[in-house]
């Protein structure tokens, strides 16, 4: 039981859970804050803490090598964290309004938190599922927990049970690769997997089943139905929730299980994943174009961004990982602000919903609309927004992977994509606003989006402070 | 032939034949018993391959709670199942033909290098005084510690979950509150009405009254109801004393 402090940060938010889910109980409904700060102090500290154990270089493993700490999952965690108190902060005055109960949302937000942890920096199958596990079953729940609207409990039905049918098919892929190798743990994995060579039809029949569990939950096509449903079903806090901090523990599972488990059956899941991110690229970028609804115009983005993190993953390269990174990482952020402003926007009770909505935004507030229009330049990958650098990142690693036709695609079909962003910039500069009032968000929301929007500018200037990390994780 | 292939077989037969009655049964209190058959037989199957402890589990907590449960619910609960089987001749063919098509793709995959028992070595048995139980506590407790904890916490999020989806105040339910009910006044429930035996119209109108009165009844206890009991009676004397 030697080096039980590497788990420490994820002991003290265990605890912090159990003492949010507690201590709401004893608070009167006028105290009600009281869960936001807690869960706040807890992110805080975890990160931290996240921060003061990691080890200088290398990796360091604990509980017989299931847990694994090196730079990859100390860079993860701490864009987890980081991102999450965003959520929080953003998604705060929406809880209140809507009437969600509050304790309950942040102990359940705060335990898919956990589950991402756990998820990044697992080192065998067994650990990696249960984070996971526990990350989907408090989405299932947020996605649920505004129960009187019929949307969002249809929303989580369809998640839960398809969910449950990508988790059993994961489960499956991992049977299969457990039994063609005789171990849960990735390194084992690995050399057994060099020594066999690919011969192993049972582990490549597991890998199929792997891949369609992570396509899943990564949201790509064509397993991306459940995307837009979610998104526009579940409470915007909840969607927010999802488009953001998931994206890079879905990117880690992608990792831990295609690299770090199954290097060297590269050739065999390549071919799988161009085929996701060709379908996810093309599909979400051409029909985000008719979508009316600005959260589900999201959701479409979401996939065609999925593509893009999934074609660095693909080119199986050290330079391809760090890209991919990158992309989930900074994606993570933009989608972050973006939901933040549409928060923003909500006044009791009255969420915004239509792209129309965000008509003369500039007129009503110039800040959130130069906030959002930054936020929509940087998913379109224009520069100097950080988003043009992450595209640029991963379509050079699939260049130099001699996937350029692939590449093209990609570049095609994202200026497809950039006409339903410019489109709501238009909304939000050229045309008369319905209605005169500015959008009044809390003062700290408002210095938080002002905050996000020039970090979306800063890294897009300097993006070698993410991308530096993003290298080294990867021995570059 | 071996005795232990014959237990093998006998019980793996009656374990596919029961699992075939699950889904092919009508009556799903039927169907429950078949699982419960299958659960059984698949322990046996278990007790074979020297996983007592995971055997004696499966009774203990799938026949003997979960399926008991299960039981109850199917018979408490009114399912018409006539929506949930129309158009089963028309999905037939194409949900055939994908589970046809899935199944020979796996069998053309699995086929080619993958059968044969020289691809497996022969488990040994474990000697007399080895103790299942023992070792899954070992290695749960030892090795999978920390796969043991995250489950947990799996659990209790669950339970949260479970909590936070159906444990509401819905307004259109009724509750007692005691204190409230401790300090009715007579007036607040009785009503005395002049009755007039003699005349049929009065009657009408005394019936009228009382149904008026039980909806006002009502109204006020939904009304109580929507108030929640989120706001302590501390919070509605500080109001009253605000100027």
């Amino acid at each position: 039981m030697d080096n039980l402090q590497l788990v420490a940060p994820e002991m003290f938010l265990l605890c912090a859970i159990c003492v949010v889910l507690i201590g709401d109980l004893f608070v009167t409904e006028n105290r009600k804050p009281l869960a936001y700060g807690l869960s706040q102090v807890a992110l805080l500290v975890t990160l931290i803490l996240t921060w003061w154990i990691s080890p200088e270089t290398g990796s360091v493993t604990a509980f017989g090598g299931s847990f694994i700490m090196d730079q990859m999952s100390v860079i993860c965690k701490a864009w987890i964290l980081v991102v999450s108190m965003g959520v929080f902060l953003y998604s705060r005055d929406f809880v209140n309004s809507h009437k969600i109960t509050n304790g309950e949302y942040y102990t359940l937000a705060l335990s898919g938190v956990l589950g991402m942890m756990i998820m990044v920096s697992s080192s065998s199958m067994l650990t990696l599922y249960l984070g996971l596990e526990l990350l989907a079953l408090s989405l299932y729940a947020m996605v649920a927990l505004k129960r009187t609207d019929e949307r969002s409990a249809e929303a989580a039905m369809k998640y839960f049970v398809l969910g449950a049918l990508a988790s059993g098919a994961l489960l499956y892929g991992i049977s299969m690769i457990y039994g063609a190798t005789g171990s849960l743990h990735f390194d084992e994995i690995k050399s057994s997997l060099a020594v066999n060579g690919e011969g192993s039809t049972a582990a490549m029949f597991g890998l199929a089943f792997l891949v369609v569990g992570i396509a899943f939950k990564f949201g790509a096509a064509p397993f991306h139905m459940w995307v837009p449903d979610v998104y526009d079903g579940a409470p915007t806090s909840v969607a927010l929730y999802i488009s953001a901090a998931p994206k890079i523990a879905a990117f880690a599972l992608a990792i831990r299980f295609l690299v770090d488990g199954l290097e060297t059956a590269h050739n065999s899941w390549q071919g799988m994943l161009i085929v996701l991110s060709l379908l996810s690229i093309v599909l979400g970028n051409v029909i985000a174009l008719a979508q009316v609804s600005i959260k589900r115009m999201l959701a479409y983005s979401t996939i065609s961004h999925v593509g893009f993190i999934l074609l660095g993953v693909l080119s199986g390269s050290s330079e391809g990982y760090s890209a991919a990174m990158f992309y989930a990482i900074t994606y993570a952020f933009t989608s972050l602000g973006a939901f933040g402003v549409i928060l923003a926007m909500d006044r009791q009770g009255v969420s915004v919903n239509l792209l129309t909505d965000l008509r003369g935004l500039f007129r009503r507030s110039p800040m959130y609309a130069f906030v959002m229009m930054l936020l929509l330049v940087s998913m379109t990958g224009v520069p100097p927004t950080v988003g043009f650098y992450a595209k640029l990142a991963v379509l050079s690693a699939a260049i130099k992977a001699d996937l350029t036709w692939l590449a093209v695609i990609a570049v095609v079909f994202s200026v497809v994509g950039a006409f339903y962003y410019l489109r709501v910039i238009k909304y939000m500069f050229f045309d008369e606003p319905v209605e005169a009032a500015p959008v009044n968000a809390a003062l700290d929301v408002h210095l938080g989006l002002a905050v996000n929007g020039a970090a979306i500018l800063f890294f897009g200037l300097f993006p070698g402070l993410i991308m530096a990390a993003c290298a080294a994780a990867f021995g570059l | 032939m071996d005795f232990k292939l014959l237990v093998f077989w006998v019980f793996s037969l009656v374990l596919v034949g029961a699992a075939v009655g699950v889904i092919t049964t009508r009556n799903p209190v039927q169907a429950a018993l078949f699982l419960v058959l299958a659960f059984v037989n698949s322990a046996v199957i278990w007790m074979l391959m020297e996983a007592e402890f995971l055997a004696i589990t499966l009774v203990l907590v799938y026949v003997g709670a979960v399926m008991v449960l299960f039981l109850f619910v199917v018979m408490m609960l009114d399912i018409n199942l006539a929506p949930l089987r129309e158009g089963f001749h028309k999905y037939l063919v194409v949900g055939g033909g994908i589970v046809a098509a899935i199944v020979f793709q796996m069998i053309f995959l699995i086929r080619v290098k993958w059968t044969g028992d020289d691809k497996f070595p022969q488990p040994v048995p474990k000697p007399a005084e080895y103790s299942n139980t023992e070792e899954l506590g070992m290695a749960m407790y030892t090795d999978y510690l920390f796969q043991f904890e995250v489950a947990a916490v799996i659990l209790l999020v669950a339970i949260v979950a479970a909590i936070a989806l159906t444990m509401r105040r819905r307004p259109l339910t009724k509750y007692q509150r005691p204190a409230e009910q401790v300090l009715v006044q007579k007036e607040d429930r009785l009503r005395v009405v002049e009755v007039n035996s003699q005349d049929n119209q009065d009657i009408g109108s005394i019936s009228n009254a009382a149904t008026k009165a039980s909806a006002a009844a009502k109204a006020n206890a939904a009304n109580h109801s929507d108030n929640g009991d989120n706001n302590p009676p501390i919070d509605g004397a500080t109001e009253g004393v605000k100027p």
